[in-house]
């Protein structure tokens, strides 16, 4: 099923809404609500939308179209087309006659926005009561017109019949286009917002279930598309950070003369460490930012040690906070009667979110207000942040909503609005800031390092006893969404909170049942937590990547140390036992793991093969684990060139199942990038730094992924539900982080299957897999 | 500053500016073509890319006094509404997630079937290896690129 986009008549729509728009805030292009639009568009203030009104939801045109208002945002999933598919069903309406408005503040509910893969598992479920009400007070409203009970009424897409007479009709646009539904639905939150209507169940849905084509693609590709990046408003001025050229540096003199004649030059701006030029144009900006003479002290420790030294400084290191082991049944006994003993150690460095399009936002300070344009993915997150580190009331702040460079969390602890906003406030003008490339790599923020011990105690007949996983996340002071006081700029002026956030580090998602075991994560703080470029935050399936590296890396070395099968031992490990939890994760995970063999056509035998003669070597590598109640098993085949040491991973299949699926056409793209972009933290993706700043600040120092790298066979399988599928009430679950959590895992277990020699380390770059091995002879 | 005309799109601009300003600045700020990105300002990931008298050029890096032919960006591939068959083949294949590096890559494959109208799947993978994408979507506009090829071969 195809769909060219927006529909015409809702274009229309956004179209007299944008000329309207134009007027009230001087904006050239931007269309983002209808004219019934659940808030006003006037010029501030901006007060919180009441999710507990209908009306804050659904608006219905007079021309029959229904535009609906969520609070989530969607960098590039699908989860805006969705939506779309469910409320279209719930509401009764066909899917091309609809629009979907996501995220500005002053405009939608609080949803939070995008994170956690909560789109369709948790936040489409108030959308639907939504819709589902409103179909059900169309009805009542229809029966009152035709004086007939609303069960001898049919809907089908907006035009409800009578069932008796079927040329009495009326449509929803004719008995509400145009008007405020004025009912309250219950609940205290937009999550808990209900009314008195059923939703559908499975077997009743139309559009939900089937592959739709994504709605916001056709103007990414032929240029119609309207990114934050384009905000272009009238008097606007262009803002570049000058940055510490080392971590916790102290500044201590700016020396305008050296921009002040510069073309364009406006204003030095500078509070505390915090340092930025303004200047009419863009590239002026760029230049002077350049161009700006500044004297800075280093602190008088090393704020990090190199990121050579990193892991040995982690082994040496005292936690910043302690956690104490979860046990199961008693794993000091295990290892004390172990027939064999098995250790190892992995390390996962810090990696980027390194997002392709560096942070950006602009704000407009007019008519007392301000206004952000950003593709923050926690849009009513940045609003509090913003107001608060600015010191205005939250009405008085709004953020609209606009496609952005790609988010996985980096746009959640977004940096660039803040400063604009800063920037903005003190001007009384409209800013547009943009980070630069080396700016964007060294100081966003970054998935934690990790260094994860193994241990596993085998009795003499080769079973896995016990199991102990110890974590050491190096994540002390991670950073939430927008907080007035962790941001960059908030630190660089002085900011510090008494209690930085603890962080976290992750312990294994499996079902295995392993009789006794011991599993901990602590977390280790570097010796600078405040002004550092070694920033730690949100990256998609936050430390679940890094965990599942370790603990399925170490399973799959189990197994090769007891001849075992990698599929044969994990399936037997989870089938030890029968019991289940509510959702069936064991019966799914071993759904997923047998889904993946099949397609993938597993050869049972011990990983560890013998090596070829040639100067390619091959090997395959399995992995499994969940995040939530999503499962995935993925097997990677790779080529192994002994030689250089260079890696391709030939295939990768995954078996992926998050309960009843939306848009299958969405989820299956969401899943192959998603096993691509882990593929890329397997093969790439390392932060380097040395004991002053960080040394990663492009493409060529932080490498990525690239379309050579590309497997030439992705198949995903998507296992859908619970033993029995088919049930009308099947939960939908997560999507978009979980497909990418056992990647790493599986590509360096077929590197080992190959080669013959673990890679207890990632990324698995040339360099590192040929001094491998030359220090194996091979 | 000095004045410069450019030719964009078949629609030819005059701008007064410093002649060292990088195309991709003009492109966006003064003519309003916001097809092209900013990705790294290094020419190193293809966000910024423009076609310059039938060759893929990073705009990012490019002085726009340096320039001499006729500019092509993402807003002038389609002609009389109709997609270019690229366009067309990507959301067929419903190849972006964000989007935002889908200029370049749509530029630099224009580029290369003009060239070589059928590239072979290794060819493809050199051609565009240059050209990042931090979602990952490569899987995709390589299967785009080869139906697109078919529909021009066609």
């Amino acid at each position: 099923m195809s769909n060219p986009g927006i529909p015409k008549q809702v274009e229309e729509i956004l179209s007299t809404h944008r000329r309207g728009f134009l007027k009230t805030a001087g904006l050239l292009f931007i269309g983002f609500a209808a004219p019934n639009s659940p808030a006003a568009d006037g010029p501030g203030p901006y007060p919180i939308v009441d999710p507990q009104k209908l009306d804050s939801w659904i608006v219905i045109h007079e021309n029959n179209t229904a535009t609906f208002y969520v609070g989530k945002t969607d960098p590039g999933q699908g989860t805006g087309t969705g939506f779309r598919q469910l409320m279209s069903d719930e509401l009764d309406i066909a899917f091309d006659k609809t629009a979907c408005i996501m995220g500005s503040t002053d405009i939608t509910v609080d949803q939070v926005g995008a994170g956690g893969s909560s789109a369709m598992e948790r936040d489409s479920w108030p959308m639907r009561r939504a819709a589902a009400e409103a179909r059900r007070v169309l009805l009542e409203m229809a029966s009152t017109r035709f004086g007939v009970p609303v069960d001898q009424l049919a809907v089908s897409e907006a035009v409800i019949t009578v069932k008796a007479a079927p040329s009495k009709h009326l449509t929803y646009g004719e008995l509400i286009g145009g008007k405020k539904f004025n009912v309250t639905l219950s609940g205290n939150n937009a999550a808990s917002a209900n009314g008195q209507a059923r939703t559908k169940t499975i077997p009743e849905l139309k559009y939900a279930g089937k592959p739709m084509h994504r709605d916001d693609i056709p103007g990414k590709v032929d240029g119609t598309a309207k990114w934050a990046v384009d905000v272009n408003l009238p008097g606007m001025v262009h803002a570049r950070n000058v940055k510490p050229p080392y971590a916790c540096a102290r500044l201590t003199g700016i020396d305008e003369s050296s921009v002040k004649n510069l073309p364009g030059f406006i204003k030095v701006m500078n509070k505390g460490n915090y340092v930025a030029v303004v200047c009419e144009r863009e590239e002026q900006a760029i230049n002077a930012a350049r161009q700006l003479k500044t004297t800075w002290e280093k602190p008088a420790t090393a704020p990090f040690p190199s990121s050579e030294d990193l892991f040995n400084y982690l082994r040496a290191a005292k936690p910043a906070v302690a956690a104490t082991p979860a046990l199961v049944g008693n794993p000091d006994t295990a290892f004390a009667n172990a027939a064999k003993t098995i250790e190892a150690e992995y390390e996962i460095p810090f990696q980027g979110h390194t997002a392709f399009g560096p942070a950006h936002a602009t704000a407009d300070p007019s008519n007392g207000q301000m206004t952000i344009y950003s593709n923050d993915m926690k849009t009513y997150g940045m609003r509090r942040g913003i107001a608060t580190f600015l010191g205005m009331p939250q009405d008085r702040v709004r953020v609209v909503y606009m496609q952005g460079s790609q988010g996985f969390g980096r746009t959640a602890a977004e940096d660039a609005a803040s400063e604009a906003a800063w920037i903005a406030h003190e001007l009384g003008k409209p800013v547009r800031m943009q980070w630069m490339r080396d700016e964007e790599t060294a100081w966003d923020c970054k998935a934690p390092a990790f260094l994860v011990k193994l241990r596993a105690a085998l009795d003499a007949q080769g079973n896995f006893a016990g199991y102990s996983y110890e974590a050491r996340s190096c994540d002390y002071n991670h950073l939430g969404y927008n907080e007035p006081d962790t941001t960059l700029i908030a630190q660089l002026m002085g900011q510090r909170r008494a209690r930085p956030s603890a962080g976290s580090a992750a312990t294994p998602s499996d079902m295995y049942a392993i009789p006794h075991r011991k599993m901990s994560g602590e977390v280790f703080a570097l010796a600078a937590i405040w002004e550092t470029p070694i920033r730690t935050g949100n990256l998609r399936d936050p430390n679940g990547p890094q965990s599942a590296f370790a603990s399925e890396s170490f399973i799959d070395e189990v197994a090769a140390e007891v001849k075992a099968d990698a599929l044969e031992f994990r399936l037997k490990m989870l089938q030890a036992a029968t019991s289940d939890d509510n959702g069936f994760r064991r019966a799914r995970s071993i759904a997923v793991l047998k889904a993946a063999a099949q397609k993938y056509g597993w050869d049972s035998r011990p990983s560890g093969k013998p090596r070829g003669v040639g100067k390619i070597l091959t090997g395959r590598g399995i992995a499994y684990t969940f995040r939530g109640q999503t499962m995935v098993a993925q097997i990677a085949e790779v080529e192994v060139n002994r030689e250089t040491g260079h890696v391709w991973t030939k295939r990768l299949v995954c078996a992926h199942d998050c309960g009843f699926v939306v848009n299958p056409e969405s989820l299956r793209t969401t899943v192959e990038c998603g096993m691509l972009h882990g593929l890329s933290r397997a093969l790439h993706e390392e932060v380097k730094f040395n004991t002053e700043k960080v040394t990663s600040v492009d493409w060529i120092s932080h490498p990525t992924l690239r379309h050579a790298d590309v497997p030439e066979s992705i198949e995903i399988v998507m296992v859908n539900g619970d033993p029995n599928p088919n049930r009308p009430d099947l939960p939908l679950y997560g999507a978009g982080e979980a497909c990418l959590k056992p990647t790493m895992a599986a590509v360096g277990n077929a590197i080992y299957d190959a080669i013959g020699i673990r890679i207890r380390r990632v990324p698995f770059r040339p360099e590192r897999v040929l001094a491998a091995l030359k220090a194996a002879g091979v | 500053m000095s004045r410069i005309a450019l030719k964009v799109n078949g629609a030819t601009h005059t701008v007064d500016i410093d002649p060292t300003t990088p195309l991709l600045y003009i492109l966006r700020n003064d003519l309003g073509l916001q097809g092209p990105h900013f990705g790294c300002g290094l020419g190193q990931c293809g966000a910024c890319t423009v076609i310059v008298n039938g060759a893929a050029v990073r705009s990012c890096i490019l002085p726009t006094s340096a320039v001499r032919g006729e500019i092509t960006t993402l807003e002038g591939l389609s002609s009389n509404g109709k997609l270019h068959p690229l366009q067309q083949a990507w959301i067929d294949e419903q190849a972006p997630q964000c989007g935002f590096c889908q200029n370049g890559q749509i530029m630099t494959a224009k580029v290369m079937l003009d060239k070589n109208p059928h590239p072979t799947d290794a060819q493809i993978r050199e051609t565009m290896n240059n050209t990042l994408c931090r979602c990952m979507s490569y899987n995709r506009i390589q299967a785009a690129i080869k139906r697109a090829a078919k529909t021009v071969a066609a």
